[in-house]
């Protein structure tokens, strides 16, 4: 048996055990709980799972592990914390931009990928970027405005 | 004669002031309310009152989690009550507990009680006189009952509630950090999954039990009756068991489903209660000219929670202990004790959040799952978590609905008469409420409980099918009527707004069409039938005012109003809807005026009507629960498609400033008013009536036929 799959979460080198079979999101949140990636549907259609997987964003519900060997996972824990957080965590607090919250910590995601490669989308590709997410609350609105402003916050630190 | 003469709700059932709040030598006021947070703030209003009442930080107030053993039982979070129920009441005892502090500092400063202020908790009379409610935790007991006479503050003196302040979860949930149920550890903790039959009505006829030796992890295999699960050590391996358990299993019979293409000859046969909601007699019945009948159609929709129902059991030596996250956890342990043969004082039920919660979904039946899972292991803590599918296609839906409206024109042009007759399924199979529970594995068990058909309470307690079918018009006559089905091949509850959401759709889409049959603006010919009914009108101008009704519409779009007043005793609400008729409809804008009352947190009151908008906006253009007259077919985010970031409209949302009047809930006013805006606005660009939901490309076409 291999000593098992290597991988960077959130900036650390990990060794984990888990059958390589196994899905992402379940070594997250089982082995490593990490648990702000949440299960919402394991078929990779609602987008609160989303992790960033080198850069890009992913659903880990139905990433298996050895998928993912060797490349960098980071988390919403990995993005920001309340001490020092992503612009988009930012945002949408300050939008108030959630109601029950289930599905934010995958916009996040969504919205720091977007922003990590198009730092002044337009309203077009912003609903784009976000579209693989669902939100059922309806908070879509401020969601938007969030990452409008945490664009703009991001150009204004660039600059 | 005092406002507060009679005590608010949730104070009447639990009038002792220390089961609301206590407050700490630490310098914290802990609060322990009833009601739940379900994703609608509720948490943060209780929060901003209490602090307001006490003249403390609102970081000062600590908010426990509801659990039968502690928590002031107020019955179900639902209908928007939560702020006019257990809001009132802690304002109440807030305000009589800053009240005994008070006299005691007097007693103790030498100083008459009016001498005295406080600042943050802080209190202070002349001189250097100063002391707190933390220095005087000890010394004063809330072991007392509430004082009905007991006054709050006067609206203006408010310096917290009225503002739009920050949830108090919401950061949390953004960094992640701020747990919901299913992030919830304990050391030991396994996992359980329940194999539902695949029709519903279906019993097991056999399990090859030989075929699941081996399974990895395997702690518990579960069969009472057609209930099936199992608990494994881990959760993937209960996930992967799972799909072993499926293939082990042997199913026969089940229910007939309706045929979902002709629902509303399905509802009109099937066998019913038929009542009267309301009558109204014309005593001098003036002569009519025309007669108008229309029928609309809402179809069964899903809940469909983001994350999946959940629940949390350990079966311990000294009773079931299950942590939820239920609406309405006394009720939940009701029915435990029933399924178990328990008494109550048995089981303690624990609240913890869930997904954003519209409704009775599938919380309470994950419950029972659990239970039933802990039973099997004694002492080991169980958690249990629902398929996607499952939360989709067996958590209960919002009821199908036919609806039937005849509208009589009188010589003057008004409407002299009109009958609204409605054919549903009951609102209301919630937990709690018979001597039968209504929890779904309770159903399968091997000696099972009747299936729970679904009721209608009164319209006096808010009603079900019947929600806003009586209009807030002031029509001379009319026949409000309701034939709830006997029958529920489909297991039907509460869902956000209950029947208001179909009943709004077809009273506002009449309306609609009997101001054009009349050449009328559909602004005024409201505004003409709403007799004194000043702050409805306020509303429909307010948000005609702001879409700028009657000016021009862009190209290849339609503008339409719809307005209620939800309950008929709740918020007022309009909606002018703009929609996009270029592919499939598409709603562009919507422009929501309110008025809720006194707005606790007009921010969090805002965010509850765009968000009640924006579901209504799917609900009405994309919803709709498949089945095949064997299954439900709705069991994926594909095959129960729902609004996306791009379908989404912009929302404009006006409060109307009541500062001074009785807080009204605002949860579920815009739901139906969306409907109906979105209905006319697609007669406004086309000329065509869809009177069936959810209104697509194809019904408009077939409408057009």
């Amino acid at each position: 048996m291999e000593a098992g799959t290597r991988l960077t979460v959130n900036g650390a080198g990990r060794t984990l055990a888990a059958t390589p079979d196994t899905m992402l999101l379940d070594v997250l949140r089982g082995e490593l709980g990490l648990k702000a990636a949440r299960f919402g549907c394991g078929e990779g259609l609602c987008g609160s799972c989303r992790v960033l997987v080198d850069g890009h964003a992913v659903a880990s519900c139905n990433t298996p592990l050895w998928s993912v060997a060797g490349r960098e996972v980071t988390t919403p824990e990995g993005l920001g914390t309340a001490e020092a957080p992503h612009p988009v965590q930012a945002a949408l607090i300050a939008e108030q931009a959630a109601q029950c919250g289930y599905c934010i910590s995958g916009i996040v995601v969504s919205a720091a990928a977007l922003l990590a490669h198009t730092p002044d989308p337009d309203d077009a590709a912003i609903r784009a970027a976000l579209d693989p997410n669902l939100c059922r609350c309806g908070a879509h609105n401020r969601i938007l405005r969030a990452v409008r402003r945490a664009a703009a916050a991001m150009r204004d630190r660039a600059a | 004669m005092s406002a507060a003469a009679v005590l608010p709700l949730g104070l009447r059932v639990t009038p002792q002031l220390d089961r609301w709040l206590s407050v700490s030598p630490e310098g914290h006021v802990t609060l322990s309310p009833g009601k739940v947070e379900i994703g609608q703030g509720i948490l943060t209003a209780l929060a901003q009152i209490c602090a307001d009442e006490l003249d403390i930080a609102i970081e000062r107030v600590r908010l426990r989690p509801a659990d039968t053993a502690a928590s002031p039982n107020e019955g179900v979070t639902s209908g928007s009550l939560s702020v006019s129920d257990c809001g009132l009441s802690v304002r109440l005892a807030a305000a009589q507990t800053r009240g005994l502090f008070l006299a005691e500092a007097a007693r103790l400063l030498s100083v008459p009680q009016e001498a005295l202020a406080v600042e943050d908790g802080a209190i202070t009379g002349p001189g250097n006189l100063a002391t707190s409610y933390w220095e005087l935790a000890d010394k004063v007991s809330l072991a007392r009952p509430a004082d009905p006479a007991m006054q709050p503050k006067a609206p203006g003196a408010r310096t917290l509630a009225g503002r739009p302040v920050p949830r108090i979860d919401l950061a949390g949930k953004v960094f992640g950090t701020r747990p919901f149920i299913h992030d919830l550890d304990e050391p030991g903790m396994v996992h359980g999954r329940v194999l539902r039959p695949p029709r519903p009505g279906a019993t097991l006829e056999g399990l090859d039990e030989a075929s699941l030796a081996g399974l990895d992890g395997l702690i518990a295999l579960v069969r009472d009756g057609g209930f099936l699960g199992l608990v494994c050590e881990s959760e993937v391996q209960a996930a992967a068991g799972l799909v072993r358990l499926a293939t082990a299993a042997r199913w026969t019979g089940g229910f007939e489903l309706p045929d979902q293409h002709d629902l509303s000859a399905w509802l009109q046969t099937e066998p019913t209660e038929a009542s009267i909601v309301d009558l109204r007699e014309d005593p001098e019945p003036a002569g009519t000219t025309r007669r108008l009948v229309r029928r609309y159609l809402k179809p069964y929709l899903a809940h469909a929670s983001i994350g999946p129902s959940c629940a949390i059991a350990t079966w311990a030596e000294d009773g079931l202990r299950v942590v939820t996250h239920s609406q309405g956890i006394f009720n939940l342990r009701a029915d435990l004790a029933l399924v178990f043969g328990l008494p109550e004082d048995d089981i303690v039920v624990g609240h913890a959040e869930g997904a954003g919660c519209y409704g009775h979904n599938g919380a309470d039946d994950a419950a029972l799952d659990a239970a039933l899972l802990a039973r099997a292991v004694p002492g080991r803590t169980v958690r249990l978590r629902w398929s996607r599918a499952d939360e989709l296609a067996r958590s209960p839906f919002g009821a199908a609905m036919a609806i039937e409206i005849a509208a009589e024109i009188g010589d003057d042009g008004r409407i002299a008469a009109w009958s609204h007759e409605i054919w549903s399924n009951g609102y209301v199979a919630r937990p709690g409420r018979a001597g039968s529970p209504a929890l779904l594995a309770s159903f399968d068990l091997e000696k099972p409980f009747p299936l729970y058909i679904s009721q209608d309470p009164p319209l006096a307690g808010g009603g079900g099918a019947q929600r806003n079918a009586v209009p807030l018009y002031d029509f001379p006559a009319w026949r409000i009527t309701k034939n709830r089905l006997l029958t529920m091949p489909l297991r039907t509850s509460s869902m956000r707004a209950l029947g208001a959401f179909g009943n709004v759709f077809a009273i506002e889409s009449m309306m609609d069409e009997l101001a054009h049959e009349q050449g009328e603006d559909p602004l005024d010919f409201r505004l003409r039938h709403l007799g004194d009914e000043e702050r409805a009108r306020i509303v429909l101008e307010r948000a005609a005012a702001m879409a700028d009704w009657g000016g021009a519409v862009p190209e290849g779009r339609g503008r339409g109003l719809a307005f209620a007043r939800y309950k008929n005793t709740g918020a007022y609400c309009a909606v002018v809807a703009e929609i996009d008729l270029a592919a499939e409809p598409r709603a562009t804008q919507l422009w929501v005026a309110v008025d809720v009352g006194e707005a606790i947190n007009p921010d969090g009151v805002a965010n509850q009507i765009e968000g009640g908008a924006v579901q209504a906006t799917s609900w009405t253009l994309k919803e709709e629960v498949a089945f095949s007259r064997e299954a439900v077919t709705s069991t994926s985010w594909e095959t129960y498609p729902i609004l996306r970031f791009s379908e989404v409209p912009e929302v404009t949302v006006e409060i109307l400033p009541r500062p001074d009047q009785p807080p009204l809930g605002a949860g579920e006013c815009a739901q139906g008013p969306t409907a109906a805006a979105l209905a006319n606005a697609v007669h406004a660009a086309l000329g065509v009536r869809v009177r069936q939901m959810p209104i697509t490309r194809d019904r408009i076409i077939a409408a057009m036929e």
